[in-house]
């Protein structure tokens, strides 16, 4: 996922947000003057006894790429997403998906774009606990008003495509946490929307399922390149499978860029925090940290190759340094010091390395 | 100053009266000008109950168990029960108490058919409004908490004596439950299914009838058993203003204290009532079969 980022190519945007405000209370309209102004959410709280929810948000969405939103519990990460098929309505702002814009939908067209657009994937899984996993699976399509069997027979394609094949029978109470999430995609799969959102979909998961499951989803990408928007607190799995990532602090937006951009040039001290545990070793790419004028001697390794094992192939070649190469063609080098450097710079210090593209 | 902290300074009795004639010549005024209109209002309840009670008596008596037998099993899948039930009602037709029990099945029977006809409707639609609910809550309070005597007054005012003012009078008594169960029901279905089902394009009703009123089942079906129960106890009470059925020979047995005939009748609506409730939370057990995990999370 991440290789495909360093290529750069332009993407369309699919989902646009502008100056969205969200504010929790009694009469938030009225909030949002005060908060333009630079009132902050403990402020807000305290002093007018509002919550809120977002601050100024603008970010775009590439299309066909997995765009992750993170941030501590209460930063609004929930609050975002759910602007997105406004099962939230904004207090100000502006969403924009596929030049359309969202907020102006009547309700039979909002009804409609939920049924064909985009689909939701839930924390706590929310499926019908009353249906089969065949029916659950099938939802999204019977809720469009497509016959029963009809709608089963082409959600068996994504039950089958989510390792679920067997289970169509059982109900959700009788699969384990990581199969009704299982059920979840499939059922969000299943309508064959453009865009998913998936709100910390695998954070109720055990570590080995979750990794399972980030592969499945992976897997699915790979061949389905549909516009993801994935919630998550969890640093690893933002940095796994997201291609972009935006954080989140107190409903406003704090950073947003690729994986290697958070990790080389956190904005503050807050992403510093976020980031300060992570193998940096294995997240950073060679292209990120090298230097693209220097000539040097040595093996050549691609781009998107993780510094660790670009390491380990200039140890076998018993070389200081290496010849950085992207698509066949050599764009950079990188040395030894280079790479430790990178590696060991844990503080958020923000004058990161100039080479990186 | 003594005399206002020893006596209650209460109206005086010229007043009291005053305002009583005037509760009472206002309401009576209203059932003069209504009360025929209400009364075919609810004939055609009369006619149905009438119906009902001619079936039941009707039927060849071992036809009325093996169905009430039968539909024991359906409900509840267990052999105990549909012995139990055979056994119950076998033993009250041979205490003589067959006819009178036919009377009070239809009377129970239709009661409940309005009572969830009305009040699972009223239910779901105080789980959809905070004010209405703020409203009939009260309502519901005093419906099951006044004493039914008292209400048995306007009831027997509009509609004198006879079946449909002893049906009105059970349904307003075993009503409260089934609102009251079908609200919470409704409020307690998980937020997250239903924004799930909003997230999907879920049009209200297929909200309402596809994941509201389904997971809601187990509380609406403890709200009908509850009013199937209040109906029952109410049997007898109704008897009062003509009801009929296995109250008459209660109140017969109090008034003249016929000890035997007061305990056959009583054991009999006992009966019923065990009956009736093993079974419906039976019925209401099975609707939940999906829960049951195997390793749930
Ligand atoms: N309906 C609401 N009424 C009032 N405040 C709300 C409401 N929904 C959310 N909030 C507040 O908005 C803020 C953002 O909440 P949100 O659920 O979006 O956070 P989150 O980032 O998803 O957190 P978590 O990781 O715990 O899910 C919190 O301070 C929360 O208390
Ligand atoms: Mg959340």
């Amino acid at each position: 996922m991440v290789s495909d980022l360093q290529k750069k190519k332009p993407a369309k945007t699919k989902v646009e947000i502008k100056n969205l405000y969200k504010i929790f209370g009694p009469n938030p309209k009225a909030q949002v003057e005060k908060v333009k102004g630079g009132v902050g959410k403990p402020e807000l709280l305290a002093e007018h006894g509002h919550v809120l929810g977002l601050n100024n948000i603008n970010i775009k969405m590439p299309e066909r790429a997995v765009q992750v939103i993170m941030g501590l519990s209460g930063s609004g990460k929930s609050t975002l997403i759910r602007h997105i098929n406004r099962l939230i309505e904004p207090t100000a702002g502006e969403v924009i998906i596929d030049g359309e814009d969202v907020l102006s939908m009547g309700p039979n067209e909002l009804r409609d774009f939920r049924r064909k657009k985009a689909s939701m994937v839930f924390q706590k899984f929310a499926l019908l606990p009353h249906r089969l996993v065949k029916e659950n699976a099938a939802y999204g399509l019977t809720i469009q008003g497509i016959a029963e069997k009809e709608a089963e027979e082409r959600a068996q394609k994504w039950i089958n495509r989510v390792g679920l094949a067997g289970f169509e029978n059982h109900y959700p109470a009788q699969l384990s946490g990581g199969m009704q999430q299982r059920v979840g995609l499939a059922r969000a799969l299943a309508t064959d929307a453009e865009i998913l959102l998936m709100d910390e979909a695998f954070s109720a998961l055990d570590p080995l399922i979750r990794t399972d499951m980030q592969n499945v989803m992976l897997d699915l990408q790979e061949e389905l390149h549909k516009t993801i928007i994935f919630i998550t607190h969890d640093l690893d799995e933002a940095l796994r499978i997201g291609d972009n990532i935006a954080i989140l602090r107190d409903g406003v937006m704090v950073q947003q860029g690729s994986p290697q951009e958070i990790v080389l040039k956190p904005a503050d001290d807050y992403v510093s925090d976020f980031i300060k545990d992570i193998n940096r070793g294995r997240v950073l790419m060679v292209g990120s940290v090298m230097d693209g004028e220097k000539k040097v001697p040595g093996p050549t390794v691609p781009s998107d190759m993780a510094i660790e094992d670009a390491l380990q192939v200039m140890t076998s070649a018993q070389s200081q340094s290496a010849v950085v190469e992207k698509g066949g063609k050599p764009v950079g080098s990188i040395t030894i010091e280079d790479m430790i450097a990178a590696i060991a710079r844990t503080e958020g210090k923000t004058e990161g390395s100039s080479a990186y593209t | 100053m003594e005399q206002l902290l020893t006596e209650f300074p209460e109206l005086s009795r010229g007043a009291l009266r005053d305002l009583r004639r005037y509760i009472d010549g206002n309401f009576k005024d209203f059932t003069r000008e209504y009360g025929e209109l209400i009364e075919t209002m609810f004939d055609p309840l009369k006619w149905f109950l009438l119906w009902v009670q001619s079936v039941l008596l009707a039927t060849p008596w071992p036809i009325v168990i093996i169905v009430l037998c039968g539909l024991a099993w359906l409900a509840s899948r267990n052999w105990k029960l549909v012995v139990g039930t055979a056994a119950a009602f076998l033993l009250i037709g041979w205490l003589g108490m067959w006819e009178d029990t036919m009377v009070t099945l239809a009377m129970v029977s239709v009661a409940t058919l309005i009572c969830i006809g009305l009040g699972i409707p009223f239910g779901i639609l105080m789980a959809r409004s905070d004010r209405l609910q703020a409203i009939i809550t009260p309502i519901l309070d005093v419906m099951q908490t006044i004493p039914s005597f008292v209400y048995l007054i306007p009831v027997v005012m509009l509609l004198g004596i006879g079946k449909a003012p002893a049906l009105l009078a059970v349904c307003i008594y075993a009503i409260p439950p089934i609102v009251r169960l079908t609200n919470l029901g409704i409020r307690l279905v998980d937020r997250e299914v239903l924004e799930a089902a909003d997230s999907f394009g879920a049009s209200y009703r297929q909200k309402l009838f596809n994941v509201q009123v389904p997971l809601a089942l187990p509380n609406i079906f403890a709200g009908v058993n509850q009013t199937i129960m209040m109906a029952l106890s109410m049997v007898v009470v109704a008897a009062l203003i003509g009801g009929s059925g296995l109250g008459t020979p209660v109140l017969r047995a109090v008034n003249n204290q016929y000890l035997a005939l007061g305990l056959f009748n009583g054991m009999a609506i006992v009966a019923i009532a065990i009956i009736f409730d093993r079974v419906s939370q039976a019925y209401g057990k099975r609707l939940q079969k999906h829960r049951e995990g195997g390793h749930g999370v």
